[in-house]
């Protein structure tokens, strides 16, 4: 129960602008060696806090149903949570506060690519654990960090697939928000695309900043360049805000998904809960969890997560399995190795199985990915998706196949390869990224 | 009682005998029976699906039109015992389902006793199809229009002499021009001859518009290569007529933004541009005018769904008063100590700003709120080669009033010479026995509340967020500094070349470049008339 009592201090401080004060100075208070402390690192201020409060609140119900089943190892889970404040150099600060200070077993954290890369150096080099649950775009594979959520061959290339195959679309638009997530996945696509035999003419890319809130010339640019007599699509890497009134001006525009489906990798039963859907039912996502999945498991979380938040209308999303399939693969592998000890459970996570939202399992393969299926699903009146196409469990992919710096490059943590950017072509380990 | 049950009994045992005569007629009259074909849709997958849609199609029956349409909402299910296909609406938690093609009531059943069918987007076009061909030749306009539209955007040659059919006997002008045009496109994909496709391209030609440029391009592959001039020629006439028709849109599009800004900007115009406050947290009074409007929309839905249409103009007022007394209460209590202080001021308000975002997310918590559009704010309507969306017409109309409406108060009545007074010389007012200090609250309240009523108008557009009011700081700065501080003429026409010089900017460089280069314009702008577009000018600029 402490934790509760901290999370509310951070909150308040995060208001007043003191965020960093009043959680240093609450530090010494839980040093008792009957638990296990686990990190949560999730912005509960600023920008961010809009997609990463929820997953806080998921790390903090999983811990407790932990403690309910006795704990792990005996002992009781205790979460430390802490507020970096959608602010990346403080992410980095926050989390050497948990690992040195708190002395935390494992940190469960981060939304976007910026915030991972200023704590990786960190984990890497105090030798902790980072479980990392959102889609991303990969090119990365630390010694120190799991990757729960889905790399961009769990979740971009199947859609495009998806779309080129059953909607027969010829011509694409790429359009992105202008960070690393984005330039990174459509740069994959356009390659994909283009091996498949798609002209570049064929291919618009656009990017537009964060939040960019004046959709009016881009969504008319989109109605003229599917106006070319061949079936479009738009695939979105579109992020965070700038989804409501990107889909707004596409319903009063009038464009329908009947005839430029709209695929985005960015939004989730979370997002869609500010934005009436009438307008957008049949526009697609591309996810490894809906809520709307069909499965004992599923039914059993939501029920869960609404009595947990003690609110029956709170949805759920794809971050959160990622995080609850992260919580479980650490607790399994903590329990087979016997200690939290950061050498012991990175031997022992590999190949390890827990049961996936979707009815499923997820594997720790050794490039630190997890396996898990991929859903296509298409927006419903109700704000919910309707899956309309699920495929056999796919294994993440961190070094991409289709980019020249990384198509040679694989990463194997187990020993004694024990490399994140191994090149099969000279046979040595080191190259591009970490 | 008992007689009062076999009255009951009696009368819908008549009702239902009316029913199965009145049902029963046509369907005699039809060859073939479509029940089971849509019966037949519970087994079927996405594929075969669309088979059976085309056989339903090709019955011409159009008793199958609540059926298919209830299909394309997703409003089809089917009973697990006995596999039959009902339409299911949502009624508690249980579900009501009628008979597919009689309509006739099934009762209710349990929620999981039923399954819904599937649907996808490729399904959902097939089906629009289908439904256009069923109801051109529906005795309503309105649904005859709807199925020459569906026609256009989906052609398919089958449908041709069915059109030509319907051409003949339609008597409205609208919906026989619709059906003109759906024609001269179903024929191009048909195998009548050259030359009367060369007279459909014509007739495509002079309709014009985007979709026309996308209909020839798509055809004009399967086309006989005789008729690839012609193809040629009509895309090019369309595009040079269409030229302009851009220009004017990017006008208006610039126009529309420029609008968003200026409201954004005109209650920073009051509180930084006439009483030199740098107001940190104007941002955060935009924020709650957008939550007022969300709370009174909870309340509409809650407690009267009629007076919904209504419910951004009950929360005009409301945001207005909410976000003035907060402007109030923040001059009170921390700006009239800070007079003079700008830059402890700046602080303030930041610290101001920031305990309102922070109060707001532990109130209605992190995520996004759902505001609704009424009816009047959705859709667009098109004029020549232009599309106009109505919430950005009304976004217009609504910040170019509100604007008029400041003028006057400013201009026109006391309290705006009272303003004008104090900002004026202080010293002076305040001898000729006006109230400052009041006169401070108010001014720093008007311009608070008009934050607020912009937080209605933004909350149509953008997020409900409690990050609404950090996205449109800058840019309310940037207008009001560029458009030259404490003239509110200077606002508009600032807002209104920011609007436009970033539209023209945008299709060319793209939106990311486009924001620079208009940051940077603005700075070398400011760099040759540092007091912005409209100076004021003599000594009230010394004071």
């Amino acid at each position: 129960m402490t934790f509760k009592s901290k999370s509310g201090k951070s909150k308040l401080g995060g208001a007043l602008l003191a965020a960093v004060m009043s959680a240093t100075a609450l530090q010494g208070a839980f040093a008792a060696d009957d638990t296990i402390k686990i990190g949560v690192l999730h912005s509960l201020s600023g920008t961010m806090a809009i997609s990463e409060t929820t997953l806080k609140d998921v790390m903090l119900m999983l811990v407790a149903e932990q403690n309910k089943k006795g704990g792990v190892l005996g002992k009781k889970l205790e979460a430390v949570v802490v507020d970096p404040a959608s602010d990346w150099p403080l992410f980095a600060e926050k989390a050497r506060q948990l690992i040195s200070q708190d002395k935390v077993a494992a940190v469960f954290g981060c939304w976007t690519s910026s915030s991972r890369k200023s704590v990786l150096p960190v984990f890497e080099e105090l030798n902790s654990i980072l479980f990392y649950p959102v889609q991303y775009e990969g090119e990365e594979s630390s010694r120190n960090i799991f990757y729960t959520g889905a790399a961009p061959n769990q979740q971009a290339i199947p859609a495009v697939d998806y779309l080129a195959k059953k909607e027969g679309v010829k011509r694409w638009v790429l359009a992105g928000t202008d960070y690393v997530y984005p330039q990174t996945t459509n740069k994959i696509l356009k390659a994909y695309l283009m091996s498949k035999g798609v002209a570049e003419s064929d291919i618009m890319v656009n990017y537009t900043p964060f939040g960019h809130s004046d959709w009016q010339t881009i969504v008319s640019d989109i109605k003229k360049f599917g106006s070319a007599g061949k079936k479009t699509a738009v695939v979105s890497t579109i992020n965070g805000d700038a989804n409501v009134p990107f889909y707004k001006e596409l319903g009063n525009q009038g464009i329908k998904a009947e005839d430029i489906p709209v695929v985005a990798f960015s939004v989730g039963e979370e997002e869609l809960a500010g934005l009436d859907t009438k307008p957008l039912v049949g526009h697609l996502a591309a996810w490894n969890y809906f809520q709307s999945v069909d499965a004992d498991v599923n039914a059993e979380f939501i029920k869960e997560w609404h009595a947990f938040t003690k609110n029956d209308k709170r949805v759920t999303n794809d971050p959160m399995e990622a995080a609850y399939i992260g919580f479980n693969a650490w607790v399994k592998a903590v329990e087979a190795a016997g200690t939290t000890n950061t050498d012991a459970v990175l031997d022992s996570i590999i190949g390890v199985s827990v049961p996936n939202l979707s009815g499923g399992t997820s594997t720790v393969m050794p490039n630190h990915h997890i396996t898990k299926p991929v859903l296509i699903g298409e927006i419903q009146a109700d704000g919910q998706f309707d899956i309309v196409q699920e495929t056999a469990p796919v294994v993440g992919d961190e070094w991409s196949d289709y980019l020249p710096d990384s198509k040679n490059l694989i990463s194997d943590w187990r020993k004694p390869m024990s490399c994140g950017n191994f090149n099969v072509a000279s046979g040595k380990c080191g190259g591009k990224g970490s | 009682m008992t007689s009062k049950v076999a009255f009951r009994v009696l009368q819908s045992l008549g009702l239902l005998l009316c029913l199965i005569f009145s049902l029963a007629a046509p369907s005699f009259a039809q060859q073939t029976d479509p029940k089971p074909l849509i019966d037949a849709l519970s087994k079927a997958d996405f594929g075969e699906a669309e088979k059976l849609i085309g056989q339903l199609a090709a019955t011409g029956d159009a008793r199958l039109v609540p059926a298919l349409n209830a299909f394309s909402e997703g409003d089809l299910y089917f009973r697990k015992s006995d596999n039959l296909v009902f339409i299911g609406k949502a009624a508690g938690s249980n579900y009501e389902l009628t008979d597919p093609v009689t309509g006739a009531s099934a009762g209710q059943t349990a929620k999981n006793a039923v399954t819904k069918i599937k649907i996808n987007n490729s399904l959902r076009r097939v089906i629009r199809s289908a439904m256009g061909g069923l109801t051109l030749l529906s005795p309503d306009r309105g649904v005859r229009l709807q199925a020459a539209d569906a026609v256009l955007r989906s052609p398919s040659a089958e449908n041709l002499e069915l059109l030509e059919t319907a051409i003949s006997k339609e008597t409205d002008g609208e919906v026989k021009a619709r059906m003109v045009e759906a024609r001269a496109v179903s024929l191009l994909s048909s195998d009548r001859s050259i030359d009367e496709k060369r007279t459909a391209i014509q007739t495509i030609k002079n309709y014009g518009g985007r979709n026309a440029i996308g209909i020839l391009m798509g055809a004009s592959a399967g086309l006989d290569p005789s008729l690839k001039g012609d193809v040629d020629a009509a895309i090019a006439s369309i595009e040079s007529g269409q030229r302009l028709w851009d220009i004017g849109q990017n006008v208006w599009y610039g126009v529309s933004l420029g609008s968003v800004l200026l409201l954004a900007a005109i209650g920073l115009a009051i509180t930084f541009g006439v009483m030199g406050i740098i107001n940190m947290a104007h941002g955060e009074m935009v924020m709650l005018g957008a939550y007022s409007t969300f709370v009174v929309q909870q309340l509409i839905r809650d407690h009267a769904p009629g007076l919904f249409d209504w419910s951004l103009a009950i929360a005009l007022p409301v945001a207005f008063l909410v976000t003035g007394a907060v402007g109030l209460v923040v001059e009170r209590g921390v700006i009239r100590f800070l007079y003079g202080r700008p830059l402890e001021t700046l602080l303030a308000t930041w610290g101001v700003s920031l305990i309102l975002q922070q109060t707001i997310r532990s109130i209605f918590g992190p995520t996004n709120q759902e505001v609704g559009n009424p009816s009047w704010m959705s859709g667009s309507f098109p004029v020549g080669g232009m599309t106009i969306t109505w919430n950005r017409m009304w976004i217009i109309a609504f910040s170019l009033s509100i604007f008029v409406a400041l003028l006057v108060v400013m201009k026109k009545s006391s309290f705006g010479l009272n303003m004008r007074a104090v900002t004026q010389n202080r010293r002076m007012a305040s001898s000729m026995g006006i109230k400052t200090p009041w006169v401070d609250a108010f001014t720093f309240a008007l311009g608070s509340g008009i934050a607020g009523i912009a937080g209605v108008a933004l909350s149509q557009i953008d997020n409900v967020s409690p990050n609404l009011g950090q996205s449109y700081i800058i840019d309310s700065f940037m207008v009001v500094v560029f458009g030259g501080v404490g003239n509110l003429w200077g606002t508009l026409v600032g807002a209104l070349s920011l609007g436009v010089l970033n539209k023209f900017l945008e299709p060319s460089v793209g939106a990311v470049l486009g924001k620079i280069l208009v940051l940077v314009l603005i700075i070398l702008f400011i760099q040759k008339r540092p007091r912005g577009l409209f100076a004021l000018k003599g000594r009230a600029v010394e004071a």
